[in-house]
């Protein structure tokens, strides 16, 4: 049991942190920070809580990244050069001809389970960067993008992105990201070589070839760490989970209104216990109608029930992003999300109910979540 | 001195004021009053450059004197005014929704 809960969350135009005791009834919301700026993605070292770090992104200039040591008190800039190892290299443009690898932004940080100052970066155009001095300089393990296929990959609406990045808790050496659009991606000896891990997944109406190894717009995938060869992925259209670490997926779509969404969560301390928020289509980006509901399976997919209680049951047509949900680890699972209206809801009963921790922030594009020891 | 106007995003990030003064040994060109200024406030390397070309970000815009002098290169002499610190370098965001 910890002492209460610190949420990080980044917005179209800064970052926020909320903080709540261990009943997460009430709570405090910072001023914004980097106020102006997009912040992708903010997320605490497990190793060190006080360790965070923050991707501070423009369209007009450009990357940095933030590292604080005191738990978002205070923030430093660290290295902020991404530099893709060697030439870059085509990969497929929107229009089907060769496009230059350019970096745009860092997607997600994903610091390592064990050092606080090694952190892998998750960019776009799609490639893994790693730090292992606390973010002051970044290599890219080109192996990724390297691999084969890469210039057979094509950005999604948002952008050619690497969004998910997941460690596996047994076994240092194992990684797995996803990009959009190409695919699920497996390395079992530390980022040097990959593997696509895709089959099963079915892009029927936006792949020539429904089964293709790459090019599935994968949005999110999560892991229990319990059980680290079980991935649950919500897909452009379609939910799914592998049971032996990505090397075969199946639908567990089962009665969800729509398949289509952007985060996927599991419960922490229910290595079955899957969340997922629908949304209506790839082109109506807001809920079924106008229904915030959280789905929350018991069974690891295919009986899914609505969780309502709490958020809005009519006119609400917000979207809710990839990076935009979390669970805590109290006893009592809290899970968190946030909303391009600028809405983050918490709930402290893993689902049951819920509650609004801020309603009026700029559009949310990441939610995480520290318990404080 | 060489004044030096900054956007709100770049003064938050360099936690300065709007203006700022550098100095500059002359040949006073827009690359040396970038060096300089990056030099000053390392933080914004990569931000009004890119970190390895050091070709300027496509949203960013010079101004001096009332003029873009966003496509002059970058080796050209500044102004006058702004050699004489009459006039500041101005940073700009380009024009842009959000």
């Amino acid at each position: 049991m910890g002492s209460g809960v610190r949420v990080l969350i980044g917005t179209r135009k800064g970052a926020f942190i909320a903080t709540s005791d261990e009943k997460r009834e009430s709570w405090e919301i910072s001023d914004p920070l980097f106020a102006g700026w997009e912040m992708y993605h903010l997320k605490g070292s497990p190793a060190d809580p006080d360790r965070i770090y923050a991707s501070q992104s423009s369209g007009w200039f450009g990357q940095k990244i933030q590292r604080s040591d005191d738990g978002g008190k205070t923030w430093e800039p660290v290295g902020s050069e991404f530099a893709y190892d060697g030439v870059p290299g085509t990969h497929q443009w929107y229009d089907g001809t060769p496009h230059p690898w350019e970096f745009a932004r860092v997607w997600h940080l994903e610091p390592s389970l064990t050092d606080p100052d090694t952190v892998y970066a998750g960019v776009e155009d799609a490639a893994l960067f790693k730090t292992t001095d606390g973010g002051q300089t970044w290599s890219e393990l080109s192996g990724l993008r390297g691999h084969g296929s890469g210039k057979h990959w094509a950005p999604g609406a948002g952008g050619m992105c690497l969004h998910s990045i997941v460690l596996d808790p047994s076994d240092p050496d194992r990684i797995y990201i996803a990009i959009s659009a190409a695919g699920a991606f497996r390395t079992d000896d530390g980022g040097v070589t990959w593997k696509p891990i895709n089959k099963g997944l079915k892009s029927n109406w936006e792949l020539p070839d429904p089964d293709a190894d790459v090019g599935h717009c994968v949005h999110n995938i999560a892991m229990h760490p319990s059980k680290p060869g079980v991935l649950f992925m919500q897909k452009h259209w379609d939910v799914m989970r592998t049971d032996d670490a990505g090397e075969n997926w199946t639908e567990i779509s089962g009665n969800l209104p729509s398949d289509f969404g952007f985060p996927i969560a599991v419960h922490a301390h229910e290595p079955e216990t899957v969340y997922v928020v629908p949304i209506k289509s790839d082109s109506e980006h807001f809920p079924p109608d106008g229904k915030l509901r959280v789905y929350r399976s018991r069974a690891g997919g295919h009986e899914w029930e609505a969780l309502t209680n709490g958020l809005p049951q009519e006119n609400c047509y917000v979207n809710v992003l990839r990076d935009s949900m979390a669970v805590d680890t109290l006893d009592s699972c809290g899970i968190y999300f946030g909303t391009t209206g600028g809405q983050v809801y918490a709930s402290n009963d893993s689902g049951d109910s819920w509650q609004a921790i801020a309603r009026d922030l700029p559009s949310v594009v990441s939610v995480e979540v520290q318990v404080l020891p | 001195m060489i004044r030096v106007v900054l956007p709100a995003h770049l003064r938050t990030l360099a936690r300065t004021e709007r203006e700022v003064t550098l100095d500059v040994a002359a040949p006073v060109t827009q690359s040396a009053v970038l060096d300089a200024l990056e030099a000053t406030y390392p933080v914004l390397r990569g931000t009004i450059r890119d970190h390895a070309t050091l070709k300027r970000r496509p949203l960013v815009r010079f101004y001096a004197c009332m003029e873009d002098i966003s496509h002059e290169p970058p080796e050209t002499p500044l102004p006058d005014p702004v050699i004489a610190g009459t006039e500041p370098f101005i940073i700009i965001g380009a024009m842009a929704g959000g």
